[in-house]
């Protein structure tokens, strides 16, 4: 099981080690060539002007293509802004890939960055918590950092809106792809978010319990 | 918002900016080649620093009018310096909503016995280090980010590099220590035990660790990366250049690619003349700005 973290630039050390805490295998995605014989990728938080910078035509068709054969993908803050539809605030482009509109830097400034202990889960977000068994009774918590994040400010038909802050959407599943316009990479425990990425990469395979927390395989 | 969660923010800022180089700009036009070139942050300031060297005087945090026309232009994070212990400038630039705030060496100190209390802010703050007890004591203070001092607008790497290896050989020998050790150690590095003992188990600073002052070249960042940088600032290195986008954007890819030779061989082709470079022992020792902060 080998999980590629898109680190051109961001807080990929941070998904890495959330990562292999429970159990994955994690390398440093930094050219195109880096995509193939994945079983899973991460697009991480960082600025996505830079990132774009940075993708060149032969890299962004890689990933594009990797992406719509299916590939398991967990896409946080920045990486949701590089897969979005339309990106504003300002506009530059994107992989229109994840079918939503999304407004960079959208509650302001570092001084305006906040934390959420708990997002408000959507009916979808609880079925899928369900269905990938980590609702133990209850539904897990979904801690929640926002560090000048965007928000998303439409969401297309078949996306899946699975948690939302302030009434917007902030986690949102569409087929393979996750996107959290949060930073579960620097959540105090293993954030709910890796599980059911976790659940995604390894959907034929069913988890493993260890000592209460799922593990890849 | 309750202040349990500010540490985690700071840092979490500082770690989104990692694998990206910022640099000094002095307007909005600089800025906007900046974030053009893929620059992850910029520093605004008056002057960078081979020209504070020159004009000498007294060095303050930027006017707020050019700070503003900065974050007007650009939709990356913006930093601003202030002087070692003026704690109103920074209030001021908190105040602004600036992103970053570099209590830094390159200004003229306005206090000569104390930093900033970071801890009083919202806004994170990166420190400069030339050793690992630098590190801690401004860690100590709040600082969510140390980088280097390097020598600030001298385009010599090897101030930087001295300060990295002291820094990561330091960090090296605590991790062996035992805990009767741990408290000498404590005393001589003039940190609280507390967090050297942290330091010693993780064998790293509890904040992101960049390199700053003298680069000049996509090799001098590829250098400071390789040595445990986990970004790069570039002062006067881009704008001091004969060609500051194209040298920015070959040090961009520099620092994501810093252990591809074939990509730093790739960028640094046909690139125009770097910055004028200083030989550190021209420079007076009361000239130097790293001796400023404690």
């Amino acid at each position: 099981m080998q999980i590629g973290v898109l680190s051109l630039q961001g807080d990929f050390s941070a998904h890495s080690s959330a990562i292999a805490r429970i159990g994955g295998h994690t390398i440093e995605v930094r050219k195109a060539s880096q995509l193939s014989d994945l079983d899973g990728l991460v697009l991480p938080g960082g600025e996505s002007s830079a990132m774009l910078k940075l993708l060149d035509e032969s890299f962004l068709s890689a990933l594009r293509e990797s992406l719509n054969r299916g590939l398991p993908t967990l896409a946080t803050c920045a990486g949701v802004i590089l897969l979005a539809s339309a990106v504003h605030n300002p506009a530059q482009s994107s992989l229109g890939i994840l079918d939503v509109d999304i407004m960079r830097n959208g509650y302001g400034r570092q001084v305006d960055s906040f934390v959420d202990s708990s997002l408000l889960l959507t009916e979808e977000g609880r079925a899928a918590l369900q269905n990938a068994q980590l609702m133990n009774g209850r539904a897990p918590d979904i801690e929640a950092v926002f560090i000048r994040a965007p928000i998303i400010t439409r969401v297309g038909a078949d996306v899946d809106v699975l948690a939302t802050h302030d009434s917007k959407p902030v986690l949102v599943q569409q087929g393979s792809i996750l996107g959290a316009t949060f930073h579960p990479e620097l959540a105090e425990t293993i954030s709910p978010v890796y599980l059911l990425f976790s659940r995604l990469v390894q959907a034929d395979d069913g988890l493993v319990e260890v000592d209460g927390s799922l593990l890849f395989r | 918002m309750s202040q349990e969660h500010l540490p985690r923010l700071k840092v979490g800022l500082a770690e989104m900016l990692k694998g990206g180089v910022i640099m000094d700009v002095v307007n909005a036009e600089q800025a906007s080649i900046a974030e053009e070139s893929g620059a992850v942050a910029v520093m605004a300031l008056e002057r960078v620093p081979a020209d504070i060297r020159k004009c000498g005087g007294v060095a303050r945090m930027a006017s707020i009018d050019v700070i503003e026309n900065i974050m007007k232009a650009v939709s990356i994070p913006v930093m601003a310096k202030v002087r070692i212990g003026h704690f109103a400038e920074a209030q001021v630039l908190e105040q602004l909503g600036v992103d970053f705030i570099d209590e830094s060496e390159v200004l003229t100190p306005a206090d000569e016995h104390f930093h900033v209390n970071k801890f009083d802010f919202k806004v994170p703050f990166v420190c400069g280090a030339r050793n690992l007890g630098e590190a801690l004591r401004r860690i100590s203070e709040g600082a969510a980010m140390i980088r280097t001092k390097g020598e600030a607008g001298s385009g010599n790497i090897v101030e930087a590099v001295r300060h990295m290896r002291s820094l990561t050989s330091e960090l090296k020998m605590l991790t062996v220590r035992s805990d009767e050790e741990l408290v000498t150690a404590a005393k001589e590095l003039g940190a609280s035990l507390e967090l050297v003992k942290l330091v010693a188990r993780d064998g790293k600073l509890p904040v992101p660790n960049f390199a700053a002052g003298g680069v000049a070249t996509p090799a001098d960042a590829a250098l400071m990366m390789q040595l445990g940088a986990e970004s790069v600032f570039v002062g006067s290195g881009i704008f001091k250049s004969e060609d500051p986008a194209a040298r920015a954007r070959a040090i961009v890819r520099a620092v994501t690619h810093y252990r591809d030779p074939e990509i730093v061989l790739e960028v640094s082709r046909g690139l125009a003349e770097a910055m004028p470079g200083l030989e550190i022992s021209q420079i007076a020792p009361e000239d130097r700005l790293q001796e400023r902060g404690w």
